[in-house]
């Protein structure tokens, strides 16, 4: 679990989170949405250590991350894994070197072990046969889904999607989704994604954060969404003529 | 951002390079890979580089010393000194500012911009010392050997010019290379090509690492690199000039 106490966040006279907390609970995908601009991806960052935070506290399964030193949060860095917008895998390595990089850094095992949790993993995302391809000659899809299996090599417990579909066809979207809510059930992970796009939402929000202009503008899961007076999060959810209609039905 | 703000950044940045690597045997993998991608990749050009410029010092050697007063072994002896005390240490490393430097600004900077960086520390790597130090070491290590190369192609291209241009006998020019050698000249290049190779990684890698924005900042962040390090190479030469040989 992951808890978030009065988090705030400025960047030079602009505030950008405002006194933000939630608990992001384990086994569940915890979703993080809002309009570009809303202070997603500032939350994210600050959960993970890439922002420091004005004030506030963060805690990892009771652990303060926030008053950790360097060696700690590096220690409990090897807990999480990530899987950024563009996947970030590095261009000079190949899928499967890709996978290895965290193994090589941070595990004790043999050459062999580790080949065998690369594959693992890389079968676990359904990547097969592309072991020695390099990044750019996979697609968009393909890289998300190796972006996964590198995150997931050191058997995280806490995963962060930044919008992991961004990009991707709506069919290759729900693969990923999909993907991302089975890895999460079946290690017990607290995943924490970052999105804007509605059919994730519906698809796998087991517990929704709504930011707006910097605050916790409301928190619920996919079914209550239907039922909220929430103006903010209504016209960001039913914006589209679909979504009302969706709506509609649902009430 | 003003100068000092720029040197007390670098100074953080440096600290944060000059730490222990997390794992050894990958850290030696990268030192060898970046030897072979700064140093080996650049053997082409420092030797074309140092042929023509051997080439053309003797020759201008040639023509410029048309005196009967003058020996004609002084245009090996002068390109010799001017490939070992200056060209071979401080032109080339102008060179490899160009050629390394925006290569390094560039690959630091695109990995910044696409996230690669935030992945390395996500996981817990020092980016930093990750990415920059093995390039340090590695050029410190390989431009030596690239200075001492550029020294003998240098020299055989100043041979073959007086040679073919039938300017210089090639005895004389041999007698020249030889004649009123001092030892510590190495010593004194070798000692500017090492700090020429710290500016060429160090400064590129940290504009490359402190990139904001895209392909764009990417590109000037490059330039930048290119042109602050040439400045520091020739101001480190002229102190190291004051320092080594007074």
């Amino acid at each position: 679990m992951i808890t978030l106490k009065n988090v705030n966040k400025s960047f030079a006279s602009l505030k950008v989170l405002n006194d933000i907390s939630v608990n992001f609970e384990a086994g569940k995908t915890n979703l993080i949405i809002g309009q570009s601009g809303s202070g997603k991806t500032v939350l994210l960052k600050s959960i993970i250590g890439l922002h420091e935070i004005d004030s506030g506290k963060i805690f990892y399964s009771d652990r303060d991350f926030t008053a950790m030193n360097l060696k700690s949060r590096k220690n409990i860095r090897q807990e999480m894994g990530m899987v950024f917008q563009g996947g970030a895998l590095f261009d000079s390595m190949s899928v499967e070197e890709n996978v290895l990089f965290p193994l090589d850094m941070f595990s004790k095992m043999s050459d062999t072990e580790k080949m065998d949790r690369v594959n693992f993993c890389l079968n676990r995302v359904n990547i097969k046969n592309s072991n020695h391809l390099y990044p750019t000659e996979i697609s968009g899809g393909m890289q998300k889904r190796v972006a996964i299996a590198r995150a997931i090599a050191l058997n995280p417990k806490y995963l962060f999607c930044d919008e992991p579909n961004s990009g991707l066809d709506p069919v290759t979207a729900i693969v990923i989704d999909n993907l991302i809510q089975e890895i999460t059930k079946e290690f017990n992970m607290t995943t924490i994604i970052n999105t804007h796009d509605m059919n994730s939402v519906m698809e796998i929000g087991e517990k929704i954060l709504f930011i707006s202009k910097g605050f916790k503008a409301w928190e619920g899961t996919k079914e209550e969404i239907f039922d909220t007076d929430n103006q903010a999060l209504n016209d960001f959810v039913f914006a589209s003529d679909l979504y009302q209609k969706i709506k509609k039905v649902n009430r | 951002m003003g100068l000092f703000e720029h040197v007390g950044k670098f100074s953080k940045f440096l600290v944060l390079v000059v730490s222990k690597p997390e794992k050894g045997k990958t850290f030696f993998s990268h030192i060898i890979k970046e030897i072979h991608k700064l140093g080996i990749n650049s053997i082409g050009i420092v030797v074309i580089i140092s042929l023509f410029m051997g080439a053309v010092i003797a020759l201008q050697t040639a023509y410029n010393m048309q005196n009967p007063l003058l020996p004609d072994y002084l245009v090996g002896y002068t390109t010799r000194e001017s490939m070992l005390l200056e060209f071979s240490s401080t032109i080339v490393g102008l060179i490899l500012a160009g050629k390394v430097g925006s290569n390094i600004a560039s690959e630091i900077g695109s990995m910044r911009v696409t996230e690669q960086i935030d992945a390395l520390e996500i996981m817990g790597v020092n980016s930093a010392n990750f990415l920059v130090l093995p390039k340090i070491i590695a050029a410190v290590f390989i431009n030596p050997f690239l200075y001492i190369l550029s020294v003998f192609v240098g020299i055989l291209g100043g041979l073959f010019a007086g040679y073919l241009t039938g300017t210089v006998a090639v005895s004389d020019f041999i007698y020249g290379v030889q004649f009123g050698f001092i030892p510590y000249y190495i010593s004194y290049s070798l000692i500017k090509t090492c700090v020429f190779a710290f500016i060429i990684t160090a400064i590129p890698s940290y504009y490359g690492y402190f990139v904001k924005g895209g392909a764009l900042e990417v590109g000037k962040a490059s330039t930048k690199a290119v042109v602050n390090s040439s400045i520091l190479i020739l101001l480190s030469n002229l102190i190291l000039t004051q320092i080594l040989l007074k």
